[in-house]
């Protein structure tokens, strides 16, 4: 077994830093209200858990449209494009390379932030998870002044189902945060930017001058 | 080392600014409802303007009037003194329904109404008048013959008439002086009595209303004798330290055709405000309050105006002082000790049984039941074919889900058991006061012959009892805002006020049993797997070997 020295590129800016852990702490709280407001339980009351969800959900699609709008001006969308090179062996390396200690098929880099895993599930999350969850969110909100649409029925299942998917995603994107060099290695870099890779990975030129400008 | 430093302070930047916006965005979900405290629902304002002239005002003192100064002989004479002034008032009350108690019915040969075909679970019926019990609360001198009882409405000092009348005549020609001086005595009460002319106040309308069905709190629930004098926490509205309405505020007046009346026809053909029309009446809570009554900031409770009638939520319960009979069981009436009828008192101090009636049961605090409710009610009059086989809603709301005029709406439901024709399959009327009525004779079967005679309606011979169900539109007794009902007492899983209310999707009651099965496996099953997965990779060590 090699054993690589470790280093660290700055891989998430500020703004991605700030957007994930807000829209981070908004979806626990939606999640929390959301399915309080289901009857699952009683924790604040109906009508506080309804106001509480109202405003961090209608929040959140505001924010929402200026996050799609920098993904579309930066160009940052493209770490979304989805690829099946290297997927498999992803999928092999959580399934069996991780428990041999293998080193992760696809380092990070400022170019590819996401391994061909994530980019899969975080395309599957933003472009139809959260999309479809805010659709139905506001048309439950906007349920009264325009009725007849869609039955209520139809939007709250589908918003409920949803939301049980993003509880399955939660649980799972939580687990695969300490599945970097240490247990909270991850945390660490998604809370100051600097993710760590090992040394051996080439760092190009124009990811220092990018290093250097901030 | 430089990189390191950086790194720092990036951190601390990057958690004050996620800090900073958790602070701003939290306080502000939570706080959200209180965000135009001070600022007044646009509902409450309207309210407000629509009462604001604190006082009616008059320009004739009764006092003053000479013709009301004469020694009266008798009721009729009274009245033929008030018409003087008031030439038209006697013709059109006896046009209303207070006086003739019919409502024509849509169906053929049908009259609704006490005097009618109509029905109840309490003394059945009014026998086409000829029930003389009943028309104690009718508003003439003597029953349905002569002139209408002005001072029944219009009368602000309770005064015996009757009884002075009585006395008057038995003392007629008699030229005793103690005799003479009672009797100036009399004409004084009397004539004292009627100078004391009101718009109708509310002891004037609870005189029957909140006694209807023969005693206090028998019949609506929300309104018994504890409504005179009410206080904010019974009714905010006419509450003497409140708003102090008396019933013909809201129950507005034209022609001496009161709003409010609930039959086949809604109260209010439309659901306007003020604003829309400043001549409607007032009798819905939307007329002042308009349909948006509460505060901007808490919308979705505005949004609840089109389904969901006022009185569902800021009516929590109904006899909140005094209680009110929710049960009449015909078939235990005509037990006698010794040969005569007794009463026996229970809980409240309240009859729970009487020879005469059967047996009751009286409750206080009750929660009202809800149904859809377009304004108008179904009723089972005499004349209907019935299912013994069922309950019988002899009154029940009508209403439909669909129907963008229907609201759920509180209810106090009547139960009993009450005679029916076995053969005929039709409700029967029998008669009660009198001496060949069943209070006398205990004869159901002969009372019944002789009630449905009165009515014109063949009965069989034979009888038997049915349960039977009576709806009151819950609508007085109007709570403090803060007592309004909390939001889960309706969406909720368990024990919904609304659990009855079905086809709709009621958030926090209802759910897809499929769908949060799937969900709940699934996050269990993510949680297993990640689980096993990070029990993996301790036991292996990650497949470090050191």
């Amino acid at each position: 077994m090699v054993i690589q020295k470790i280093t660290k590129i700055y891989l998430y800016t500020r703004f991605e830093r700030l957007w994930h852990w807000l829209q981070g702490l908004m979806i626990i709280m939606l999640l929390i209200t959301g399915f309080e407001v289901h009857g699952t339980y009683k924790l604040m009351g109906f009508q506080t858990a309804v106001n509480v969800h109202n405003f961090v959900g209608l929040s959140w699609v505001i924010l929402f449209a200026f996050f799609v709008f920098w993904l579309l001006t930066t160009g940052e969308w493209k770490q979304y494009i989805p690829t099946t090179k290297k997927l498999f062996d992803v999928i092999f390396y959580y399934a069996f390379g991780i428990f041999k200690g293998k080193g992760h098929p696809v380092q990070k880099s400022k170019g590819a932030k996401h391994n061909p895993l994530q980019r899969l599930a975080y395309l599957g999350i933003s472009a139809m998870l959260l999309p479809v969850q805010m659709a139905t969110g506001l048309l439950y909100y906007l349920y009264n002044t325009m009725p007849g649409t869609i039955p209520l029925t139809v939007l709250a299942v589908a918003h409920t189902l949803v939301a049980f998917l993003l509880v399955n995603f939660l649980i799972i994107h939580v687990y695969m945060t300490t599945t970097g060099h240490s247990l909270s290695s991850h945390i660490a870099g998604m809370i100051s930017g600097w993710e760590e890779v090992y040394e051996s990975t080439e760092i190009q030129d124009w990811e220092n001058k990018a290093t250097k400008k901030t | 080392m430089g990189k390191k430093k950086i790194n720092y302070r990036k951190q601390i930047f990057g958690s004050i600014l996620v800090i900073i916006f958790a602070a701003l965005i939290i306080p502000g979900a939570f706080a959200s409802k209180q965000v135009s405290g001070n600022e007044e629902a646009l509902g409450i304002k309207l309210a407000k303007q629509a009462v604001r002239a604190n006082k009616r005002w008059t320009t004739t003192d009764h006092a003053k009037i000479e013709i009301l100064k004469q020694d009266f002989k008798s009721g009729d004479e009274i009245t033929q003194a008030c018409l003087s002034c008031h030439t038209d008032a006697s013709m059109q009350f006896k046009e209303t329904i207070h006086w003739t108690w019919e409502v024509p019915s849509e169906k053929e040969g049908i009259m609704n109404g006490k005097a009618g075909h109509a029905i109840n679970n309490f003394c059945i019926s009014g026998n086409n008048m000829e029930d003389k019990g009943c028309l104690s609360c009718h508003a003439g001198w003597n029953g349905t013959k002569g002139e209408v009882n002005c001072l029944a409405c219009h009368g602000s000092e309770k005064f015996n008439y009757k009884e002075a009348f009585e006395d008057l005549n038995a003392f007629e020609g008699d030229d005793d002086p103690d005799t003479l001086e009672i009797t100036k005595e009399i004409q004084a009460g009397i004539q004292s009595a009627v100078s004391k002319i009101t718009m109708p106040q509310r002891e004037n309308c609870g005189e029957c209303h909140f006694k209807g069905g023969g005693g206090d709190g028998v019949k609506h629930g929300d309104l018994d004798t504890s409504m005179a004098q009410p206080n904010k926490n019974l009714d905010v509205h006419m509450a003497a330290e409140g708003a102090n309405f008396a019933c013909t505020r809201c129950h507005t007046t034209v022609r001496h055709n009161i709003a409010g009346r609930l039959y086949t026809r809604p109260a209010a053909a439309e659901r306007k405000s003020l604003i829309d029309d400043d001549m409607a009446s007032k009798i819905t809570c939307e007329s002042c309050h308009s349909n948006l009554p509460h505060k901007k900031a808490d919308s979705k409770m505005n949004d609840h105006t089109d389904k969901v009638a006022c009185q569902s939520c800021h009516i929590p319960e109904f006899a909140r002082v005094n209680p009110t009979k929710m049960w009449w069981d015909w078939t235990k009436a005509g037990d006698l000790k010794d040969g005569k009828p007794y009463v026996v008192k229970g809980e409240f101090n309240k009859p729970t049984y009487k020879s005469i009636k059967g047996e009751f049961r009286w409750e206080k605090n009750v929660m009202p039941e809800y149904f859809w409710y377009n304004g108008s009610f179904s009723n089972i009059g005499i004349k209907d074919e019935i299912d013994p086989a069922s309950i019988v809603e002899v009154s029940h709301p009508l209403g439909d889900k669909n129907d963008p005029d229907s609201r759920i709406a509180p209810f106090k439901i009547h139960r009993g058991k009450q005679p029916y024709d076995k053969i005929y399959k039709r409700m029967v009327a029998p008669l009660l006061s009198g001496p060949n009525g069943y209070w006398t004779t205990f004869d159901m079967n002969d009372a019944i012959t002789r009630g449905n005679k009165t009515l014109d309606v063949d009965y069989s011979g034979e009888f038997d009892y049915v349960e039977t169900t009576y709806a009151f539109p819950i609508t007085h007794m109007v709570a403090p805002e803060e007592k309004a009902l909390d939001c889960n007492e309706c969406h909720i899983r368990e024990n919904s006020r609304l659990a009855n209310i079905t086809g709709i999707y009621l958030p926090g009651r209802d759910r897809s049993n499929f769908i949060d099965s799937i969900g709940l496996i699934a996050v269990l099953g993510a949680f297993a797997g990640v689980m096993l997965h990070g029990f993996g990779r301790f036991f292996t060590r990650n497949g470090k070997e050191e």
